[in-house]
């Protein structure tokens, strides 16, 4: 049985000894201790366990973790940059966006894909991409909300 | 007996191990609920095997209570006259002691402890503004600390919308007495008259004096010997600063970072996972078990206890490798079970009882009006939270620590006290603020799972439902069938209304327009599944029926739905979120297009009065519906927090529109077939509509709760517009599980 023995997570190598056909979630949750990142369905449904693996958003409760190699993963706790809010974490916060906010990191990391590949998305690209996340708490308005000025802020940023 | 009644409920395999199962509402200091409570029961899922040596082992060991207090004084258990935080051993009763509810440290900081849970509805933001109204201090130094039955007072639950109507005005008595002991503590230390002291921001000053002094270095963060004041003054919502404004979800940082540990994050040293060994089908038996594959792998524990199966191993992973290499034979149930296509019928011949004699009303003599009987049916749903049932449970000698998600951290320590046969006062259950709920956890399955796993192994062990599990062994929404009859005079004025409810419950089933002696009758009856509370018990079910009936009536009698209502309606409350809600839709003014419908119902429930308006548009070529714009007009009297209020009404929208449109449970002969978010369709990005709410806040009002209520009118305005826009009349919930045939 082969294994995982390094995973490039948040910026670090992070040591692990983990059976490579484990999913990527379990290994980041129970072996990393990272468990921001969230179990919601196991069938790449729900959204909640996304991360990035090279900035590309992937449900890691179908990642298993001997696919990875050496590519860079990003969880939810590695998406704010020197101490700040990313600017969809603060949009989230500024709009009042969750109530059991157990959606929240996999919105969080859905969305930031998002605005990375299209920084000026239209309403019906957002809805399009973010259909994979499930906000049991239906509070998809507002997150939709926070996306758009997260967009506005992260273009004014850039100027 | 029938094992799958709708109070004795569930999955029972043997129906007389249940009689000793206690209610799990007990007789408490709240006042009684609501009629209806019955659906807040659902048996639990396992009764294990008791050996004799386990259970001298348990009672005869005497009966010392041993506290797993580790808390600085704080948090420390109360020793003054048995009261404290310890009040919930003895009896389920609230305690008097003010050092039960509210500490003061040293350094200014103010802890109160509430037994409600936090499962998004936001009450920790709701009581930190409490405190911090009534003390008064900033809203930076007030802690709450939730259920946890070893540190909090008892609480009865999370549910039936009391946390905003009980909790609220408690909390305010509670840092409204310590004000006022505050204010006596400075004066004796000043040596001033009381009343020309003023308690603000943490701090008590003396006007035309220099001096201030805190609430910290006042009681130096000694205990406040003194009970809560019943009767105390509270500061009325028209002079409100902190409550009535949208401060922002307390800990909001702590959620979209990742930090929040819910209750699938904790972790304990040595903590192993597991996995539970499921039966083939509901009222299956389990004939052998061959566990020698599983048992060979490496650190796997096997755990039979009667009926129940479990494992734990070093990781998920194994665990569930583990129980798939279990070998279990099942014995199903040798009568078929009841399965979808028979349900209503189901409801309606095995009632319990008839409905009363003489209820049933005669058509009324033709030519004076109409009359109208219909029958009306809503599935059962799954509440599916998106962190499933969880716990993590921990053994120290025979002293038990569970964490786990769930509405009723009290009644999970009775559930695991008696599952696991020991004293109450050996379990402490700790409920992290929780991903979410809607009525779905007020049992503790999970939490009697994991501490009988951890048993077993000898290690800490943690244990989340799968989403399959989830969708099968956790209880549902009550299926129903409702029956109006009703008779219009040629005056366009409702004369009669009988309403009755087959299995689905009691709440909003009263009708808010002006019926004198209308007669509603709620008829329990045998469930096929397991069934049990959801966000506003059977409202929904009813509020369907009862607002799609008026909208037939209105469309019979050719006149406008709203003027309809209006012209039946008194209830000043009623009419002013009737009007408010069409007025803001544009009612009269919406264009009229092809292919475009828009509806309108009205709701009370638990104190909340809510007016829907919904505009939708149908696609014939396809079948599909889309909701394209909802406003809803929300009255619950003083608004606590705007912000919340309004994101509680547009998330039960979103919810809604799932069991309006497509939720629904299908299941055949004790199996669910759609167990998974693939199969079972929830709301997402693209059903939701734009949603505008406006609310009316009625200062000279006490504050209803509001998790619910809101949750009541999106399937008929939703129904009423699909009518509009078609005029085909649907009378089932879902509406269009399969789209809408043209």
């Amino acid at each position: 049985m082969s294994r995982v023995t390094s995973l490039q997570v948040n910026g670090a190598a992070h040591a692990c000894d983990a059976d490579a056909e484990r999913p990527l979630l379990s290994v980041l949750r129970d072996d990393l201790a990272l468990t921001g990142t969230k179990y919601g369905c196991g069938e790449g449904q729900c959204g909640a366990c996304t991360v990035h693996i090279d900035g590309v958003p992937v449900r890691s409760c179908l990642t298993p973790v001997g696919s990875v190699g050496p590519q860079k993963i990003t969880t939810v706790e590695g998406i704010a940059r020197a101490g700040r809010l990313h600017p969809l974490q603060q949009a989230l916060l500024d709009v009042g966006a969750f109530q059991c906010a157990y959606c929240a990191p996999g919105m969080v990391m859905s969305g930031a894909a998002l605005l990375a590949k299209n920084p000026e998305p239209t309403d019906e690209e957002i809805i399009r991409f973010m259909d994979g996340n499930v906000c049991r708490c239906g509070g998809y308005g507002r997150i939709f909300e926070a996306i758009k000025r997260a967009a506005a802020t992260m273009k004014g940023s850039a100027k | 007996m029938n094992p799958h009644s709708a109070a004795g409920a569930g999955l029972s395999r043997d129906s007389t191990s249940h009689r000793d199962v206690k209610p799990l509402l007990q007789s408490t200091s709240e006042p009684a609920l609501f009629p209806e409570q019955y659906e807040l029961h659902a048996a639990p899922l396992h009764r294990f095997e008791v050996t004799r040596r386990g259970f001298l082992k348990t009672f005869g060991g005497g009966l010392a209570v041993l506290w797993l207090l580790d808390l600085s004084d704080a948090r420390a258990q109360s020793e003054s006259g048995g009261g404290g935080r310890a009040a919930g051993r003895g009896g389920n009763r609230r305690p008097p002691e003010l050092a039960a509810w509210l500490h003061i440290a040293a350094d200014g900081t103010v802890t109160v402890f509430s037994g409600k849970t936090e499962v998004g509805q936001n009450v920790r933001t709701m009581l930190v503004q409490a405190v911090a109204e009534e003390l008064p201090a900033p809203l930076a130094t007030i802690k709450i600390v939730l259920a946890d039955t070893t540190l909090v007072p008892w609480d009865a639950g999370t549910f039936g919308s009391r946390s905003t109507p009980d909790m609220f005005p408690q909390i305010r008595r509670v840092a409204a007495t310590a004000r006022e002991a505050l204010i006596d503590l400075a004066a004796k230390q000043w040596n001033v008259d009381r009343a020309t002291l003023t308690a603000a921001d943490g701090k008590i000053s003396r006007a035309g004096d220099a001096r201030t002094i805190g609430f910290g270095e006042l009681t130096k963060g000694e205990k406040l010997v003194l009970n809560v004041s019943e009767s105390i003054a509270l500061t009325p919502a028209s002079a409100w600063k902190i409550a009535g404004t949208s401060v922002p979800k307390i800990d909001g940082p702590s959620f979209v970072t990742g930090q929040h540990a819910y209750t699938t994050d904790v972790s304990r040293p040595g903590m192993l996972h597991g996995r539970v060994l499921r039966p083939a089908a509901f009222g299956a038996t389990l004939v052998s078990l061959d566990a020698t594959a599983a048992e060979a792998m490496p650190g796997i524990t096997v755990v039979r206890d009667g009926e129940f199966v479990g494992v734990t191993a070093p990781t998920e992973h194994l665990a569930a490798r583990a129980v798939a290499a279990l070998r279990a034979e099942w014995a199903s149930q040798t009568t078929p079970q009841v399965s979808q296509r028979d349900l209503f019928a189901q409801l309606k011949a095995h009632a319990r009882n008839s409905p009363a004699a003489g209820a049933r009303i005669d058509a009324p003599p033709p030519g004076e009006g109409v009359s109208l009987r219909q029958s009306y049916t809503v599935d059962y749903i799954a509440h599916a939270p998106l962190e499933p049932r969880a716990a993590v449970a921990e053994w120290q000698g025979e002293q038990l620590t569970v964490w786990t998600g769930s509405q009723r951290p009290f009644g999970v320590r009775g559930e695991l006290a008696q599952a696991l046969r020991i004293p109450e006062e050996r379990v402490r259950v700790i409920v992290p603020d929780t991903g979410s709920g809607y009525g779905g956890k007020h049992t503790g399955e999970a939490a009697v799972e994991a501490a009988r796993l951890a048993r077993a192994a000898g290690k800490p062990v943690k244990l989340v439902w799968t989403r399959e599990e989830e969708f099968t062994w956790a209880y549902f929404r009550p299926a129903g069938v409702m029956e109006i009859a009703s008779t219009v005079g040629a005056d366009g004025i409702i004369r009669t209304w009988e309403h009755f409810n087959y299995n689905s419950g009691n709440a909003g089933i009263r009708s808010p327009y002006d019926v004198p002696g209308q007669r509603t009758e709620f008829l329990q009856s045998q469930s096929p599944l397991r069934q049990g509370s959801y966000r506003a018990l059977a409202a929904t079910a009813n509020h369907f029926a009862r607002e799609t009936h008026i909208d037939e009536l209105a469309r019979t009698l050719r006149v406008d739905p709203l003027a309809f209502r209006l012209k039946n309606l008194s209830d000043a409350r009623a009419r002013a979120v009737l009007e408010a809600a069409t007025a803001a839709f544009g009612w009269g003014k919406v264009e009229r297009t092809a292919g475009h419908g828009r509806g309108v119902a009205l709701g009370l429930d638990k104190g909340g009065y809510l007016a829907t308006c919904a505009k939708i548009s149908i696609d014939p070529a396809r079948g599909t519906v889309r909701v394209l714009r909802v406003v809803q007009a929300f009255e619950c009297g003083a608004v606590i927090n705007p912000e919340h209020l309004k994101n509680q009404n547009e998330g039960s929208i979103v919810q809604g529109l799932g069991g309006a449109l497509f939720e629904g449970i299908r299941f055949e002969n004790g199996k669910i077939l759609n167990p998974r978010f693939s199969s079972y369709r929830v709301p997402r990005f693209s059903d939701a509509p734009k949603i505008e709410i406006v609310l009316i806040d009625r200062k000279d009002l006490p504050s209803a709760g509001a998790g619910e209520a809101p949750i009541v009118g999106i399937a008929p305005a939703v129904g009423n517009a699909i009518c509009d826009a078609t005029g085909i009349r649907l009378r089932a919930l879902p509406l269009v599980p399969n789209g809408l045939k043209v």
